[in-house]
Parts: C-alpha cells; sequence; structure tokens
C-alpha cells in the first residue's frame, strides 16, 4: 500500500509522543473515529488488542457478545439505527468465519461496519498456523474492501480509510485483519482522518441535465409512482423526499428496507411493494406511466418477473451506486448522487400537482386487500391468535414510536406490513440476505444506539434459535430489549411454500421447541406466554412498561399463510390474495 | 435485447495491492462467466497495473461486469472493448526437441514462413517464439505439432486501446 505524504507537514507540529504498540494504536484509531461502543469475542491472535480495550475501558465498551456472528448483526442494528459506522471485532481462524454472515448481510444491504479480526503473525502466514484462515481471500466477495495489516505503522492510515470507505457513498463492510506481530510492534502513532481515496469516487456528480430529464417526465406523468429504499434513510434525505413527494402529490411505496423513512399514516404512503407487499402498488406498477425508483435496487423480491415488470412506465431511477442503473430494469432517466442532494435539487424543478384519481385507485385496491386479507389478519374471528393482531397490540401501545427489529420468516412479513411507525431508521430487518438469526443480535445493538428508545425484536421460533445464546448478552449487559417470539411451530415461511408449491409435503419444517419461557428465565430475563387472545393485550403493555429486558412468547396460529403474494416467476400484477 | 455473445476484452486500472487479482476474478465466477485469458503488469503510469480479460459474454453482461469492476475500491477505471477497438497480441513458445531441427527440413520452413524466432538452442531442444494473434499462434502449433512438441504454452492476451485512456488526468480528478 502506498504511504500517503500528507501526514508529514503536520508532524512538526504535534508533540512528540512515545511509540506505541499496533493494538494500542487501534484503540486509538477507534477512539477518534469516534467509536465508543465495539461488539466482539477475544481469542489468541487478537488478545493483544484486547489487553488495550481493557486499558481504555471508560472511553470504549466493549460488549461481548456470544457468537461471532451476534457480534456483525449487532454492529449493524447499532449502525442502521444510529446511521453511525458499527464495529465488530474476532480473533482468527473461526472467530473471524464466524463473521463472515454477518458481513455478507451487511454488504448486502449496505451497511457501515468496520470488522477488525487477528490473524497469526506475518512469519507464520500460509503455513496453515493454528488458527489461521485467508479471512481476506474468504471476505473479498462480500466486503466493500479489506486489508491485511502486517505491519504496525500501516494501522493508522489503514484503518483511517476503513472508516471513511465503510460510511462513504453506498456504505458497506469493511474488514481488516491484523498481523499479531504488527499489534505487538511499536511505532510512532500519528492519525489524519482520510477524506478520499485516489481510486474511488464516493459520490457521483450531480448531472443537471439528467435532472431536468426526470423533472419533464414527472411534470408530465397522469400516473406517477414512487417506490423508494434505504438509499432515502442511508442519504438521510428523509425531509427532502417528503417535500418531493408532497409537492408533486405522487403515491409512494416502500421496499421493505425502505421503510420508516416515511411514517406509515402518511396520506401518500401507498404501501409495500414486493412478493408480500401490498396489493395496490404491486398491482399498479404496471399501470403506472412514470416509475420513480429512489434509492433502491429492484431486487428480485420486489420485480418478480423481470419481462412483465413496469413495461408500460418510463422509469426515473435516483441512485448513489451507478451500477445499479440499469443492472435489472433499463431505466430511461438515470439520477446518480446522493439522495438528500438530488431530492433537494429535484425540488424546484417539478410542479406542484395532486393525483386524486390515481389515488383513488391506490384506495380502491387496499379496499379489496382490507377486504380478502387484512381484516382476517388483524380482526380475526377463528380462534388461533395470528401474527398480525399481535403487531396490531403492539401498535397501539408504542403508537408508531418503536424501533422493530424483524428477523426472517413469516412474522417478517407480518412485522413489516403491519408494524407502524412515525419515525425513520425504525425498522430493522435482514433485506437482502434473509438471515435467520439476525434479529436478536440486531436488537442489541439497535437497543444500545438508541437507548431512550423502545426496541422490540419479533422473532420466529425457528431463527430466535439460530442466535438464542445472545441472551446471554442481553442478560449481562442489561440491554432492555423486548423480545417477542411468534410461535408457530414451524419454519412457518418454507412450510407456507410447501403447502403451495409441494403439496404439503412438509419436509423438517416442524419444530419441536423446548420451554422458551424457561430459557428465558435462565437467563434472568422476565418472560411470559400467551397462547389466548385475551391475554394478549395485557402481555404486550406488560412487556413494554418494563423498564428491563422482556421475553413474550405468543402462540399463534400453526398453519397461517402470509398473504398477498407474488409466487415466484409471476409478475407483480399477477399478486395473489389467497 | 441482444442476447449474442462474443468475445470482449476488459481492460482494468488499478491500485497495485495484494488481493486485488482475486476481487476482480470472482466478479466473472459470480457471474459463471469463463475467463479466457488474463493478464496483469504494471502499466504506462506509476504504481498503477493493468488487466487485460478476454472473456465471451453478452454485450449487456460485458457493461455490468464493467459497473462492478469500477464499484471496487482500488479500480481506478474499467473498459470494455471489442476486438475491432484494440491492437491486440499473444505470445507462445515452442520447445521442440533438437533431432526434428536438424532432421526435418519442413521445420526450418516453418519456422520462416510463420516468421517466429528460435530464441533459445541448447543442447537437446530448441525454443521458438511467435507473437501475434490467437490464429497465428494456433497456425504454428498445427505445423509444429508433428515434430515432436515437448512443451507448448501460450499467454494471455495483451492489448492497447486505438481510442486515448487518459487515466492520468482520471486520477487527478478523484
Ligand atoms: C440462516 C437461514 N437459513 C435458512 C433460511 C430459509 N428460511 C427462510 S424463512 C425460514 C423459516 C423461518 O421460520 P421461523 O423462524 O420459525 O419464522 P416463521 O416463518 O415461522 O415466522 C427459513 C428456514 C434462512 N432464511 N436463513
Amino acid at each position: 500500500m502506498e504511504i500517503k505524504t500528507k501526514a508529514s507537514t503536520k508532524k512538526n507540529q504535534s508533540k512528540k509522543q512515545q511509540p506505541i504498540s499496533g493494538a494500542e494504536a487501534v484503540v486509538k484509531c477507534l477512539l477518534v473515529e469516534g467509536v465508543d461502543l465495539i461488539y466482539g469475542y477475544p481469542g489468541g491472535a487478537i488478545m493483544p488488542i484486547y489487553d488495550e480495550l481493557y486499558k481504555y475501558q471508560d472511553q470504549l465498551q466493549h460488549v461481548l457478545v456470544r457468537h461471532e456472528q451476534g457480534a456483525t448483526h449487532a454492529a449493524q442494528g447499532y449502525a442502521r439505527v444510529t446511521g453511525k459506522v458499527g464495529v465488530a471485532m474476532a480473533t482468527s481462524g473461526p472467530g473471524a468465519t464466524n463473521l463472515v454472515t454477518g458481513i455478507a448481510d451487511a454488504q448486502i444491504d449496505s451497511t457501515p461496519l468496520v470488522c477488525i479480526t487477528g490473524q497469526v503473525g506475518k512469519h507464520l502466514l500460509g503455513s496453515d498456523a493454528f488458527q489461521e484462515t485467508d479471512i481476506v481471500g474468504i471476505s473479498t466477495p462480500v466486503t466493500k474492501w479489506n486489508y491485511q495489516i502486517t505491519e504496525a505503522a500501516e494501522i493508522p492510515e489503514v484503518l483511517a480509510k476503513a472508516f471513511y470507505i465503510a460510511k462513504s457513498g453506498r456504505p458497506g463492510p469493511v474488514l481488516i485483519d491484523i498481523t499479531k506481530n504488527a499489534q505487538f510492534d511499536t511505532f510512532d502513532f500519528e492519525y489524519q482522518k482520510c477524506t478520499s481515496v485516489r481510486s474511488y469516487k464516493a459520490v457521483p456528480d450531480v448531472d443537471k441535465s439528467q435532472l431536468l430529464a426526470a423533472a419533464s417526465l414527472i411534470n408530465a406523468a397522469k400516473k406517477p409512482l414512487i417506490v423508494f429504499g434505504q438509499g432515502v434513510i442511508l442519504g438521510e434525505a428523509e425531509s427532502e423526499f417528503k417535500a418531493l413527494i408532497e409537492k408533486t402529490g405522487i403515491p409512494a411505496a416502500w421496499t421493505i428496507l425502505g421503510l420508516s423513512a416515511l411514517e406509515s399514516n402518511h396520506p401518500l404512503n401507498v404501501g409495500m411493494v414486493g412478493m408480500h407487499g401490498n396489493y395496490g402498488p404491486n398491482k399498479l406498477t404496471n399501470e403506472c406511466d412514470v416509475l420513480i425508483a429512489i434509492g433502491m435496487r429492484f431486487d428480485d423480491r420486489v420485480t418478480g418477473n423481470l419481462e412483465s415488470y413496469a413495461k408500460q412506465a418510463k422509469v426515473i431511477h435516483f441512485d448513489i451506486d451507478p451500477s445499479e442503473i440499469d443492472k435489472n430494469v433499463k431505466t430511461d432517466v438515470a439520477v446518480l448522487g446522493n439522495s438528500k442532494e438530488t431530492l433537494a435539487k429535484m425540488l424546484p424543478l417539478v410542479n406542484q400537482n395532486s393525483h386524486e384519481s390515481w389515488m383513488q385507485e391506490f384506495k380502491e385496491y387496499h379496499a379489496i386487500e382490507f377486504e380478502k386479507v387484512i381484516k382476517d389478519e388483524l380482526f380475526p374471528t377463528k380462534k388461533g391468535i395470528t401474527m398480525g393482531e399481535v403487531l396490531k397490540e403492539i401498535n397501539q401501545v408504542t403508537k408508531g414510536k418503536a424501533v422493530v427489529v424483524s428477523d426472517v420468516g413469516q412474522h417478517q412479513m407480518m412485522a413489516c406490513r403491519y408494524a407502524e411507525f412515525n419515525q425513520t431508521k425504525s425498522s430493522i430487518t435482514s433485506g437482502g440476505l434473509g438471515t435467520m438469526g439476525f434479529a436478536l443480535p440486531a436488537a442489541i445493538g439497535a437497543k444500545m444506539g438508541a437507548p431512550e428508545r423502545e426496541v422490540i425484536a419479533i422473532i420466529g421460533d425457528g431463527g430466535y434459535q439460530m442466535t438464542i445464546q445472545e441472551l446471554g448478552t442481553i442478560f449481562q449487559t442489561k440491554a432492555a430489549v423486548k423480545i417477542v417470539v411468534l410461535n408457530n411451530e414451524f419454519l412457518g415461511m418454507v412450510r407456507q411454500w410447501q403447502q403451495l408449491f409441494f403439496d404439503k409435503r412438509y419436509a423438517s419444517t416442524e419444530m419441536v421447541n423446548p420451554d422458551f419461557v424457561t430459557i428465558a428465565k435462565g437467563y434472568h430475563i422476565e418472560a411470559q406466554k400467551v397462547t389466548k387472545r385475551e391475554n394478549l393485550s395485557g402481555a404486550i403493555e406488560k412487556m413494554i412498561a418494563s423498564k428491563s429486558s422482556y421475553f413474550l412468547e405468543v402462540f399463534v396460529e400453526k398453519e397461517n399463510n402470509v398473504f398477498p403474494m407474488i409466487s415466484t416467476g409471476a409478475s407483480v400484477s399477477d399478486i395473489r390474495l389467497s | 435485447m441482444n442476447t449474442e455473445t462474443k468475445s470482449y476484452t476488459i481492460s482494468v486500472y488499478t491500485e497495485n495491492n495484494v488481493g486485488l487479482l482475486n476481487r476482480v476474478s470472482s466478479i466473472f465466477s459470480k457471474r459463471h462467466i469463463n475467463i479466457e485469458s488474463l493478464t496483469t503488469s504494471q502499466s504506462e503510469i506509476e504504481n498503477v497495473n493493468r488487466f487485460v480479460i478476454v472473456a465471451t459474454m453478452e454485450e449487456q453482461q460485458a457493461t455490468k461486469i464493467v459497473g462492478q469492476l469500477e464499484k471496487q475500491i482500488e479500480v481506478i477505471k474499467a473498459y470494455v472493448h471489442t476486438d475491432e477497438e484494440t491492437i491486440y497480441q499473444e505470445s507462445a513458445l515452442f520447445k521442440v526437441s533438437l533431432d526434428s531441427l536438424l532432421d526435418k527440413r519442413q521445420i526450418q520452413d516453418i519456422i520462416k514462413t510463420s516468421h517466429a524466432n528460435i530464441v533459445t538452442v541448447a543442447r537437446d531442444f530448441f525454443v521458438i517464439e511467435k507473437t501475434g494473434s490467437r490464429k497465428e499462434t494456433e497456425q504454428l502449433y498445427q505445423d509444429l505439432k508433428p515434430y515432436k512438441l515437448l512443451q507448448f504454452v501460450r499467454s494471455g492476451r495483451i492489448s492497447v486501446t486505438k481510442e486515448p485512456m487518459n487515466i492520468s488526468e482520471m486520477l487527478k480528478a478523484f
């Protein structure tokens, strides 16, 4: 790596310091970057850094997770709720490989992370030493950038670069592997924040002509539809976004990762697109005349069959990442740039407008969806509790103010469909990777990132058991996370597919579960079980009223399905209601 | 949509870092695209490397691959070119037993007509070098095959574009 000489001019000004170890330098770098919380797990190859963490514990809190996967997910939860970079740390070999799922999740969901792994000494690299794994090789396809440090003197520059790359442009995970000798060796520490990397353009320049082209399409549109994703949240462009939709009167639908960027009860919020999204926005995607995609990437779960996706519409795509343009859907106008900037610049170019009869079409579809799907989910007449009514009861208590962290499966779709939000950065879920086991550790990170907010994890009985050991972290750190397990005694989402597409052959989806309440109590977490509707709202109120962590298990209807649904290979407009 | 596949040359200007080859090649393998040849060397700019990658794919895939390559932090710029837009060469080495050179007049004729060079003559073998298009090295390979070819190796394609590249200016602009 090329060592830049920028720092040398400053050298004379800073007072002469004693050389410090690479390990101490790592901690100092984290402090300069404003990190006050990291998630990790120690081991041989990273012990020098842990020794420094011990010395600096009053400035930098280290949260000991129970499995390194939990460290990455907790760091993700923290990053998503704060907008800051999450930091995870692990030892070499198995410690490092255990991080990989979380890193892959952060990569596909554009979450800024810096992961630091210990590595065997430089002289041992390539010798199949104890706990040596090529984590740089392994993590290459799932990191925005990664690098192996083998000399202490590289630490400041590389870590500065790591934080810059993780956070700037389209965010993502960075992994820095540090050999043990580099942690032990001493050098003269000096830190310069990184503000540019010569081969990397974080944010593309905004092209005025594209803005004008987009504006003229928008101004002429009779049936425009906005589909927004996490780009609005990552760009902190919520208010610019809202100003734009309010001025133009354009209905706005969200992808799962865009959820909470616009409050749920906003009159122009027409719901979720995609596989289990709402009826109206999916149907009308194939009727709009201009489709305005903002900070989203046309995932296949959003588009269904591309051959019949919005073919009638002119497509405008706002994105920070040029490689997303035309990747899945051919664009007529691409507006590159940071959403905060591009949306602000769009505002004066668009006409004040309203689209009442077009909005009416959404309302009509919503009425159908309400009648055929939502009513039974939220106001069931059958005996069994539905997942939707659990969310409805939670809404009643939290009034849309809570952070909802959902895992993966039916309960996730229900949480995203029915939870209400009136504040951004409030829905945290594993969208792109669909990582079961995400929610419990991510909720820990979210709670630590936003201690003043209520954080509720909604998890299935399957995914819960993938990272259930993080109850230990909750107990040890006293993170006041509220955990709701919606227990259907099935891997529900897979069972649903087996029912619909595999003639009800329930291969390995039935779960024989332990007593989750006893387990929670074993971790000294207050816990309760609900099996009857009449006890549900009381239990939820009690859970929310609790000042400490709380576990609530709700036995829900075993074989309910999530609808609407776009079957694989089907078009968005072929969305089915049953 | 044009789904016809053809051979594309992808040139990638990068920082000179360990591990970058892995990152570059995984962009192809992830999409199940077979790299036919890959050459990496320094470029006209100090500390900047250049990859020349040849692969057969659809035009659309080629454009997307370039987008994905450019997204990598240490990639400065990536280009895709068709054969017509570049000037390219490959090198081949042929190790032949010395007996055949002495015995067979034909071999000497082959070497002469193909404009190949003899780079080494040792006690019991000699080495022929040929630089040119794939067709030319392939032809020589076919011609020499009957004469106890001890070893054969062909390099990846190296190519320069007819159009200017302007990488230095680009580096200043970051
Ligand atoms: C790590 C991982 N393994 C497998 C899957 C495939 N998968 C998706 S949803 C699902 C079922 C989830 O079951 P559960 O956690 O009980 O939630 P439910 O669907 O019943 O609400 C499975 C197995 C996955 N997404 N992630």
